[in-house]
């Protein structure tokens, strides 16, 4: 299990570098990086002398063997040695190092990227975290429900409710949520994101309730659909009759036999919805203007801000590509057949 | 003497088991295929019978090339197809063709059984396309189905009608070797009959080659006329069925053969006393030693440990591989005696 | 049989019906037989034929599908239909258990086979897990599985096939069943397994005095185990009486088919198999004659076209025998047969 942990992970990296090189070369050999950092009102000149202070001179190779020496031991900005020991003599706060691993640095915020996600990751990993436990446990638990009470009214109303909330686009429920829940009926009030260390577990609790649940119910909806299936399947199977003719209590054979088997393929879905959401919800931090890692991204986007962009899926790659291991070994552990090599 | 249609020779297929370390070492191999060697004229039928891993379902798809023989050849019309190309292949794809076990999941549920059958007549090109319909409903025709039917889904057919298709499809490119891998064994018991009729009649009418591989003793020797039986990626006996089925010389043959349930000795009266193996099949990653049936063989000794018996005349027509064959006795090759020593 | 006091298992008029969208699939009919403890009674069947749904209903395990049960089912004088879900779960693996066709299946994947056994031995008798675990090494060890006390915490997938199904067996028998119920319990099995397994199935039915009734399509294993046999054809039992009686005087052209399409390891191979032709009828439009019309070679025999308007009658033959069919003369299927040089 070990050996096949370690194993994995050092796919894993490797995959991570691959993706880094792609990321990389698609946004800085496409466009033209000093032009988004020179801004609206670029002259010739600053935009030759940003090209030189930034390190855009520079052959591509480069500068991404740079950005790897940032991502492994750190760097300092700007990356012109020349400027920089000048900058070093006259303004020392101006040189900025960003310790490894070092994501990059963004003129247009003027912090280092690094910096930048770890202000916006609280927003998204409390949303991610809360989201997820709200949407596995009332999916798996409605989906049980209308497996067990298959083709009855419980399941029909069941199943009629998952589709049209799973129609819903979720900039209508957040916005629905919004709009009546916390403003027109005052049922809550208006979220804006508190942390921990200011509010507390339970202001930071409640702050997030409306916008979790805006991001939970769509995922609910489909997890509803699928441990539905998942569990009918499995009701289906042989060893399901088996312990029928045992003489088992029904919730015994339900739960212990049923149960058990369906979970296993949620699990590898769930991770990797979870995974996904690590990356920012772009559609619920806006409608909440929550400050996130999907509003981060919608804001560098617009601002060009390439820099910022990288760092963000270099960030949710990594998330994806360790929720995958994990989940690897957690089946392994639930399913006695999965060997690991 | 012309070379027989195919020729396979000293054919080996060894699938290696690796570890579980961060580096992945070769442990060992799993000795599905364990150097075989048969011949097969055209026209004629060759089974080859075995319980559960004894390697018969791999050295099919040795056969047909779809998978690579480790070492070994496979002489087709005179040519070593063991290591042909993909490219060099595609001829041979032709001649080669193969029916499999399963009529529910090997016809992709999504194509009609008229481009099912008619595939291979478009990826080769064969016939000129306003010409395939003629000749899927021709095909269809000759397997027993309606020429209407070409237009339906594998699903709104019977398990024996699917069979059918499957046997169209694999005569569509009038292949010279058909392998049959457990061709009714998925089937019903009236409908078996059905489908072994059938490619008899087809075997006559289109001089086709049959590799016939089932582990049903009893249809194979109906099909049959040579059976080679397998025990742990080898063949341990060869024979006609005539001798392989009244007096076999190896005595895992003897053993496989009386434990088949018959209700011909009911008819007869009484029970007949059987030859019970105990134990399972060794595993093919590390099999015994000399003879791989020694360990459950009750004639086994000191030698069959040491020393591996090798493939040859045991009286009679056939070859076996054992130290201690039965039958030997020159009276004992009388089937009437046989069937008595069996009983 | 004995006339006055009631059988040990006496099905009455069983029929399961399952509405479907398509209609209701009648999967048997009117079913009725009996059976005493220490005999084998070997329902024999295509698929389809309501061979396994009938016996499923002996369990009750049609609580949990839409089935509409009718009938009686006397088990030891008491009508298990008349049961509540509760009692008849207390039957269920205590008086009444089963084993199925695929032990892989069959078998939980994800529990230790151990603790799968000691299930069914907990959900009847109030013991510690500790106990529970040394009756299920006993029993492991009863079945034949070397080394129970390693091999009662591996899983499923670590077996091979008959040792799995020997884990089923000794599953089924941990509470002394009275009446046990094998459904093609070595179909998926190798010859020398499968003879493995009845050798087993036998000596535990001895052993205990059980009550056994063995489902499957394989006429051989009927040969070998049955005292009776009951031939279903289309959810209906079309000839019932002693193995003897059946096998060697087949009396319903369906029977006689059955016997006549199976290759026999003596049997001669020069003469082309004799199948039954075409396939059985849908249970959602049974026919209104006789279900096996059409398929029958004597239908013609029978004066007025009787087979196709009018559903004979299961009526005694002889003593012991009884079959479902107008035909009176059955002579004229020896004549046939004794032609094609079987019997």
């Amino acid at each position: 299990m070990i050996a096949f942990a370690v194993r994995r992970t050092l796919i894993g990296i490797v995959m991570l570098l691959a993706m880094v090189l792609v990321v990389f070369v698609l946004f800085f050999a496409a466009g033209n990086p000093a032009k988004d950092v020179c801004g609206k009102f670029c002259t010739p000149e600053k935009l030759k002398q940003v090209t030189k202070v930034y390190g855009y001179d520079q052959p591509i190779s480069q500068q991404f063997g740079l950005f790897m020496k940032g991502l492994v031991v750190g760097r300092d900005y700007p990356v012109n040695d020349a400027y920089r020991a000048a900058l070093e003599k006259s303004n020392p706060d101006l040189v900025i190092h960003c310790a490894a691993p070092c994501l990059g640095y963004s003129q247009h915020d003027a912090s280092t990227v690094n910096a930048d996600i770890v202000k916006y990751a609280p927003v998204t990993i409390s949303l991610a975290l809360y989201s997820f436990i709200l949407w596995i446990f009332f999916g798996v638990l409605f989906g049980v429900i209308a497996a067990v009470f298959k083709g009855k009214l419980l399941d029909r109303i069941t199943v009629g409710v998952t589709l049209v909330v799973y129609a819903l686009p979720t900039f209508f429920i957040g916005t629905f949520l919004l709009q009546f829940v916390a403003i027109k009926w005052r049922l809550v009030p208006y979220p804006t994101y508190v942390s921990i260390a200011d509010g507390g577990v339970a202001g930071w609790f409640s702050s997030l309730l409306l916008p979790s649940l805006t991001l939970a119910l769509f995922y609910m909806a489909a997890y509803v659909r699928i441990t539905r299936a998942f569990v009918l399947e499995s009701l289906s199977e042989d060893y399901i009759r088996t312990a029928r003719a045992k003489g088992l209590r029904t919730r015994v054979v339900l739960f212990r036999h049923g149960l058990r088997a369906a979970l296993t393929p949620l699990i590898s879905l769930a991770g990797l919805d979870f995974a996904a959401l690590l990356g920012g919800a772009v559609i619920t931090e806006s409608v909440f203007n929550y400050q996130g890692l999907g509003l981060l991204a919608v804001t560098s986007a617009r601002n060009s801000d390439l820099p910022v962009l990288i760092g963000l899926v270099i960030v949710a790659g990594a998330a994806v590509i360790a929720m995958n291991i994990i989940v690897d070994v957690l089946y392994a552990y639930v399913d006695p057949r999965v060997r690991l090599r | 003497m012309a070379a027989p249609l195919l020729d396979v020779r000293d054919l080996v297929m060894h699938f290696p088991v690796r570890s579980r370390g961060i580096v992945s070492r070769t442990l060992g191999h799993v000795k599905a295929v364990d150097n075989i060697s048969f011949t097969l004229e055209a026209g004629q039928s060759l089974g080859l019978v075995g319980e559960s891993g004894c390697g018969k379902t791999t050295t099919g798809r040795l056969v047909t090339r779809l998978q690579r023989p480790t070492s070994g050849q496979i002489l087709f019309e005179g040519q070593d197809i063991a290591n042909a190309s993909p490219r060099e292949l595609r001829p041979l794809r032709r001649d080669i063709q193969m029916i499999f076990q399963d009529p529910y999941t090997s016809l992709n549920p999504r194509h009609t059984v008229g481009s099912i059958i008619g595939a291979p007549l478009e990826i080769h090109n064969l016939v000129p396309k306003n010409k395939r319909l003629a000749r899927v409903q021709e095909l269809l025709e000759i397997v027993g189905l309606s020429p209407e039917h070409y237009n339906r889904y594998p699903h709104e057919f019977s398990g024996g009608q699917r069979q059918r298709i499957g046997i169209a499809r694999a005569l569509t490119l009038q292949p010279k070797l058909l392998v049959a891998d457990e061709p009714v064994s998925a089937l019903d018991v009236s409908i078996q009959a059905q489908v072994i009729n059938l490619m008899q009649d087809l075997q006559k009418e289109f001089n086709i080659a049959f590799l016939f591989i089932a582990h049903d003793l009893a249809i194979v020797r109906h099909f049959c006329p040579e059976i080679a039986v397998m025990y742990l990626g080898k063949i341990v006996e060869k024979a006609p069925r005539e001798q392989l089925y009244m007096s076999p010389k190896h005595p895992y043959t003897k053993a496989l053969l009386s434990a088949v349930p018959d209700i011909g000795q009911v008819i007869a009266g009484g029970r007949r006393e059987r030859i019970r193996l105990t134990g399972d099949v060794p595993s093919p990653i590390n099999p015994p030693s000399g003879c791989p049936f020694r360990t459950r063989c009750w004639k086994a000794q000191d030698i069959c440990a040491t020393m591996p018996p090798p493939l040859e005349k045991k009286g009679g027509a056939g070859l076996a591989a054992c130290h201690f064959p039965e039958n030997t006795n020159p009276e004992n090759t009388n089937p009437e005696n046989a069937t008595r020593d069996a009983a | 049989m004995t006339q006055n006091s009631k059988p040990f298992l006496s099905v009455e008029a069983l029929t399961v019906n399952f509405p479907t969208s398509d209609g209701i699939v009648h999967a048997t009919e009117n079913l009725t037989y009996t059976l005493e403890r220490g005999k084998t009674l070997g329902i024999v069947g295509e698929s389809g034929s309501g061979k396994s749904v009938s016996s499923s209903a002996i369990l009750g395990l049609h609580h949990y599908n839409n089935a509409v049960v009718s009938g009686q089912i006397w088990l030891d004088g008491i009508d298990l239909l008349q049961l509540s879900d509760k009692e008849m779960r207390l039957k269920r693996g205590k008086d009444v258990a089963m084993i199925f066709q695929d032990p892989l299946s069959a078998l939980h994947p994800y529990y230790r086979v151990g603790d799968q056994i000691a299930e069914a031995y907990r959900a009847h008798n109030r013991v510690t897990k500790r106990a529970a675990r040394a009756r299920t090494i006993e029993m492991l060890a009863r079945v034949g599985i070397p080394q129970p006390d390693r091999r009662v915490d591996d899983y499923p997938h670590q077996f091979s096939g008959g040792m799995r199904q020997r884990v089923m067996i000794a599953m089924a028998l941990i509470n002394d069943p009275t009446l046990l119920i094998a459904d093609e319990p070595t179909t998926a099995l190798d010859v020398t397994v499968q003879a493995q397994i009845l050798d087993l199935l036998q000596d535990l039915q001895r052993e205990f005095d059980t009550a056994l009734i063995m489902i499957t399509h394989d006429l051989g294993v009927i040969a070998e185990v049955a005292d009776d046999v009951l031939v279903m054809y289309a959810g209906r039992a079309v000839e019932y009486g002693t193995a003897r009686a059946l096998l060697t005087k087949p009396s319903m052209p369906y029977t006689w088919g059955l016997i006549q399409s199976v290759p026999d390891v003596t049997a001669s191979v020069d003469k082309p198999l004799r199948p039954i032709p075409g396939s059985p009828p849908s249970l959602v439009n049974p026919p209104s004659g006789c279900a096996f019309f059409g398929r029958c070679e004597f239908s013609e025999r029978v004066a007025g076209n009787r087979c196709a308007h009018e559903l004979p009658k299961l009526l005694p033959i002889e003593l012991g025998h009884s079959k479902r069919c107008h035909l009176e003369d059955t002579s004229i299927m020896y004549s046939d047969s004794a032609e094609a040089g079987v019997l």
